[in-house]
């Protein structure tokens, strides 16, 4: 660890912090234009000297008091620097109204680098509080000092340390100087973290400090970077994902067009990219026209002609095939209860290909400048990208320096930053800068998509009509084979490696007499497109066939849905749970699934053609769970078979809840991206590529279709959780089963169509 | 050459007329805070103010705005603007943000026109513009608030 820094020069996170106060600042380039972030920095750090005390990289504090706070995740709408920094500044003792936050750049010293699966509050929960209590111990010592009186009579709060009936403000401590003491990673994990009951901030309301500016139009995305003497670009995507050749460039109609300037055909050694163009103009609209002018003769790839009906048909096949995929699950004699079996009960349940359609469509500035690769753009997953740009650019991840903005939608996407690559390409080849920006359909295009997915549930009844096994079978394109093979799991039975993300949600907090799960990999899908982690990832499709299924097992065993669930939410065995995250296990998820019964007031009559449905979930399964309920009430035209989704109830528990702005917004949000998913998003693969590319077909919820919501936290001093994509997996399968309770059909297709 | 009013200001362009409004906002006069979402009015990130009415700048040629007002979310300062701005902040609408700037410049549409709307009013006035983060509620709550003068 870092002890002090003395005497250096105002760093521009400090600057940052004297003069924007509590807030959070992005995008130096765009306030100072004409300046990149790095002259920008330098002219501000000719500002004279200042001691700061930094006993960790996570924070400083300045002389007069401010606390800067460093984020290393990624800001796309969770308020996820706000909640972190509360977390450190709790433990530190910080005054609120002294803090600010910067997201940082992808320098090595902030460890590796990625934002998503709903970890980041969970993640750095442990890191951000030693980080605030390695400095709240070395203020207290010296202010203790200062006061003349035993440290061990000091207190640390609203940025004074006090004791002895007087207080120090940590502004008079840093004056001081001194602040030396170093801690090693041991000392750091020895250090006491507050008791919940002594906290001040950690779930407290607060007003996120990016709210703000995305109310007034200032905050600044990728988008909106510029760097002097830049050229725009926009793509020309190939026809296949893979295996795509230009024969041929004709871009005569595109010459006069005002702004054109060239179509530069990509040549990308790590060869992820294949026979890409890019059309580069002076201005976007002029590129974009270009773009439409041009005419690219592709040879296309092998995977040109290939539709949704073969992703389903190929994924049928594989869940059908007995020996197919890699074990994940495998408790009991699951194969002595199918030779056993009086009856056997199959459903096969599938999802659509789905968009992420970030709002804020891929884009990347990128300059080459004093021998470095700067590139501009929002990303969730550095560590992921920065590998990859350097097998592109054949220069090394030193020497490539990603830049950090507000994101305008991750949900997954940004997870990849791609679409860096083309840029950086260009601008290297063109020798200025490139800012490469996808319009609607390309963006789309080059989605990585939500494979489509199908999933085959195969339960044995004995032949006194008892339930004695289940079998599950899933088969999908792996993001994470293609894009991070590194983090496949080993098969149960060692044989095999599987992708985590896309089985999670499978190895379920239910008690079962025997569950076999196997994970399988769609071939044809993971060879057709690259396939993505879309915001709940497995779970989001998962929970889907598992909780659906539950139903039918209820139905068939004439037990009620709520009863079924509680009765096998038992925490026996592997679902006691344990520390730290899932202290509890299935109990915790049982009191939730009562509580949302409970205030649902499930069971109720209802007039005709309503319904209620009910489905739980346990976020990311077992390493991080989150413990969900839903309850839908559905209304369906008989007529019309439109079916309106009247209200929904959630209970939450995701332990401790650092802000309780923040997370309600990601229940909120989430409820209704699981809500859209079930009856308004999905698309198709045709001839290779995703057949909606605009919002023209693509339909994703609109205000008009929001329903009731009433969403509720558990009281809890648990281990924080995950939370921004628990809340969406128990809503689908929670109005599949209203609308079986309303109409008498079982639907198993997301989209839901009656 | 193309003049028109931004914000109050007297603004030119040299762009060709046929070139979408959103980018010579953005890009040329360097206001930001206006986005790009779909690039065929379907979204309503881009959507401003043409002589007070909202309109989707992503398709609006700029041609079509010459002599007229032009204003942005930089430039919303009307009464109804600046307290949906407000209980945009106290209820904390925005999650990723990046559609806000067009919520607010159709939630000021609304109220400017239609002071008193009834939820159903809120919603269909605001059902052309898409939230992906679907903060529907909130942006619901807060012009329900600035309607009630709660804000």
């Amino acid at each position: 660890m870092v002890a002090a820094k003395k005497n250096l020069p105002i760093s521009r996170r400090t600057f940052i912090a004297g003069t924007a106060g509590a807030g959070a600042v992005m995008g130096l380039g765009v306030l100072l234009p004409g300046c990149t972030r790095e002259e920008a920095a330098t002219e501000m750090a000719a500002s004279g000297p200042a001691t700061a005390f930094a006993p960790t990289v996570w924070f400083e504090l300045a002389p007069d008091g401010r606390v800067h706070i460093n984020i290393a995740k990624a800001e796309m709408g969770q308020h996820v620097g706000t909640a972190l920094a509360r977390i450190l500044a709790d433990e530190l003792g910080a005054d609120w109204n002294t803090v600010s936050i910067t997201y940082v750049d992808s320098d090595p010293k902030w460890g590796y680098m990625v934002t998503g699966g709903s970890w980041s509050v969970s993640t750095t929960f442990e890191q951000f509080s030693r980080a605030g209590a390695a400095g709240r111990t070395v203020l207290v010592d010296a202010g203790a000092a200062l006061l003349g009186v035993d440290a061990a009579d000091c207190t640390a709060a609203d940025g004074a340390v006090s004791g002895g009936g007087r207080s120090v403000p940590f502004a008079e401590i840093v004056a001081a100087g001194g602040l030396d003491r170093a801690f090693s990673d041991e000392e750091l994990a020895a250090l006491p973290i507050k008791a919940p009951s002594d906290r001040d901030l950690i779930g407290k309301p607060v007003t996120s400090l990016d709210v703000a500016a995305k109310s007034r139009g200032t905050a600044v995305y990728g988008l909106d970077v510029e760097l002097p003497g830049m050229v725009y670009a926009h793509p020309l995507v190939p026809p296949t994902r893979y295996g795509s050749r230009i024969r041929s460039v004709d871009d005569s109609a595109a010459k006069d067009i005002p702004g054109y300037r060239q179509t530069l055909a990509l040549t990308d050694p790590s060869e992820l990219f294949q026979g890409w163009a890019v059309v580069v103009a002076d201005s976007f609209p002029a590129a974009m026209r270009a773009a439409e002018a041009v005419v690219v003769d592709w040879e296309a790839g092998p995977t040109a002609s290939v539709s949704e009906a073969d992703l389903l048909a190929e994924g049928q096949a594989l869940v059908d095939a007995r020996d197919t995929g890699v074990l994940v699950v495998d408790d009991g004699d699951v194969a002595g209860a199918r030779a056993g079996a009086a009856k056997v009960h199959t459903a096969t349940y599938r999802t659509s290909t789905a968009l992420h359609f970030t709002l804020e469509p891929q884009n990347a500035l990128v300059e080459f400048r004093d021998g470095k690769c700067h590139v501009h753009a929002g990303n969730q997953w550095q560590s992921l990208i920065l590998p990859a740009l350097a097998k592109a650019l054949e220069m090394p991840e030193s020497d490539i320096v990603l830049h950090q903005y507000y994101l305008g939608g991750g949900f997954g996407r940004r997870l990849f930053g791609d679409q860096m690559i083309p840029a950086a390409l260009a601008a290297r080849e063109l020798g200025k800068p490139v800012k490469l920006v996808f319009s609607r359909p390309a963006d789309s295009r080059f989605d990585c998509v939500r494979s489509a997915t199908v999933a085959r549930l195969d339960a044995s009844f004995d032949a006194a009509g008892k339930l004695t096994g289940v079998e599950h079978a899933a088969a999908a394109g792996w993001p994470t084979l293609a894009m991070a093979p590194g983090f496949l799991a080993d098969g149960v039975d060692g044989n095999g490696k599987f992708d985590t993300f896309s089985i999670s949600g499978a190895d379920h907090w239910y008690t079962l007499p025997t569950h076999r799960v196997r994970a399988i990999n769609n071939t044809l899908a993971q060879e057709t497109f690259l396939p993505g982690w879309l915001r709940a990832v497995g779970p989001g499709w998962i929970g889907w066939s598992v909780e659906s299924f539950n139903d039918e097992v209820a139905g068939i065993l004439g037990e009620d849905p709520v009863a079924f669930r509680l009765a096998r939410l038992d925490g026996a065995g592997k679902n006691a749970g344990g520390p730290p995250k899932a202290v509890g296990g299935a109990k915790r998820l049982a009191a939730v699934l009562e509580d949302v019964a409970e205030r649902s007031n499930w069971g109720r009559e209802l007039p005709a053609n309503e319904g209620m449905g009910v489905a739980v979930s346990h976020g990311q399964e077992r390493g991080m769970p989150t413990w969900t309920a839903c309850v839908a009430h559905v209304a369906v035209d008989p007529a019309s078979k439109k079916i309106t989704v009247k209200k929904i109830w959630q209970t939450i528990d995701c332990g401790t809840v650092v802000d309780p702005n923040g997370a309600m917004a990601q229940a909120e949000g989430a409820t209704l991206w699981g809500l859209s998913l079930a009856l308004h998003e999905g698309t198709a693969f045709e001839n290779g590529q995703v057949r909606d590319t605009n919002l023209d077909t693509y339909t994703p919820l609109r205000m008009l279709d929001v329903p009731e919501l009433d969403l509720k936290f558990m009281e809890s001093t648990e281990f924080p959780t995950g939370l921004g994509e628990p809340p969406l997996i128990a809503v689908p399968p929670a109005i599949g089963n209203a609308v079986y309770a309303a109409t008498g059909k079982r639907v198993r297709d997301l989209p839901i169509r009656l | 050459m193309i003049e028109f009013t931004l914000n109050g200001r007297t603004v030119t362009s040299e762009s060709p007329s046929d070139t979408p409004l959103l980018w010579v906002i953005r890009d040329e006069l360097k206001l930001k805070g206006t986005k790009f979402g779909c690039g065929i009015a379907q979204c309503g990130a881009c959507s401003i103010h043409v002589d007070g009415e909202v309109a989707r700048s992503c398709v609006l040629p700029l041609g079509g705005v010459e002599g007229r007002s032009v204003t942005t979310i930089e430039g919303l300062e009307t009464p109804a603007g600046k307290a949906l701005q407000s209980a945009w902040e106290k209820l904390q609408v925005p999650q990723c943000g990046y559609c806000q700037s067009g919520q607010l410049m159709a939630a000021a549409d609304l109220l400017s026109r239609n002071p008193k709307p009834s939820d159903e009013q809120i919603a269909e006035h605001m059902n052309g513009n898409l939230c992906r983060c679907m903060a529907y509620a909130r942006i619901h709550k807060a012009i329900r608030a600035v309607a009630d003068g709660e804000v």
